[in-house]
């Protein structure tokens, strides 16, 4: 699933001022909803999407040792600028949703994308 | 890569938003010499996770990274509190951290197990009330079996 159509089933703002053009480029194999960022260390396998309604830098970095191609932040939650330019300098597009993170992985898995591991 | 290559990191025990640094240069390094993904990948994991414990319960401390043509070799040394049982604090879920540190999505008791499970191996020396030494390994290719 292309990240642009990500961003439209999520309903969700670009944090990162990608254009949709650039984001059509991303491909997302599978996702991840988690606020624990050492079981995403733990057991995540595939690189995708991360959703997660924490927004500390360690979140950017946790991703950037997984090889996640983006983050999406739920219950409207938007980082502050500190870490969108983390996320900038990995070239990682960040979204925000305003759904929480049940709701935004169903709406993710009814749309196509599953974890991968199934 | 003939000769070995040292990269050494002091870890800043004060600053959790810059957690990872070490291991962010480490990924840039090892990409820029070509090594395998899969094989980044473990070993910054790792090394990341060694990272966080070294911010989260030691005060910081200092992170040597030795790449050789078949492996790679990571030692953190820290002067922290040192861990009093070593079988207890690699079992999955046991953690000492604090409410503040779970919070930001860390102290799930996952660190070190987890670094056990993506090197090839792993020791840990701890003295209380000294500190501990994590070294960690992880070969380029299969070690030849004898």
């Amino acid at each position: 699933m292309k990240l642009n159509i990500v961003k439209d089933l999520l309903g969700a703002r670009l944090l990162t001022g990608e254009s949709d053009e650039r984001l059509a480029r991303f491909d997302i194999h599978s996702a991840c909803g988690s606020d624990l960022m050492s079981d995403v260390l733990a057991f995540v396998k595939d690189q995708g999407l991360l959703l997660t309604g924490l927004v500390n830098p360690q979140v950017i970095r946790t991703a950037e040792m997984m090889d996640v191609v983006a983050i999406c932040f739920v219950r409207g939650k938007t980082p502050d600028e500190s870490v969108l330019a983390l996320a900038r300098e990995r070239g990682m597009p960040i979204l925000t949703t305003r759904y929480p993170l049940f709701i935004a992985c169903g709406r993710l898995y009814n749309g196509g994308l599953t974890c991968g591991e199934e | 890569m003939d000769n070995k290559i040292i990269l050494s990191y002091e870890i800043d025990g004060g600053n959790f938003s810059g957690a990872g640094e070490a291991s962010s240069s480490v990924k840039k390094v090892l990409k820029q010499l070509g090594v395998d993904s899969d094989i980044i990948r473990r070993v910054v994991i790792s090394m990341y996770e060694a990272e966080i414990n070294a911010v989260i319960h030691a005060g910081g401390g200092r992170a040597e990274v030795e790449i050789s043509p078949d492996k790679i070799y990571v030692k953190f040394t820290d002067d922290g509190p040192g861990i009093a049982d070593v079988q207890q604090a690699m079992r999955e879920g046991f953690s000492t951290a604090s409410q503040k540190i779970r919070e930001m999505g860390f102290g799930a008791g996952m660190g070190l197990p987890n670094i056990k499970s993506y090197t090839d191996e792993i020791r840990i020396t701890s003295d209380v009330g000294k500190g501990t030494v994590v070294e960690m390994v992880v070969y380029l290719q299969e070690p030849v079996q004898k």
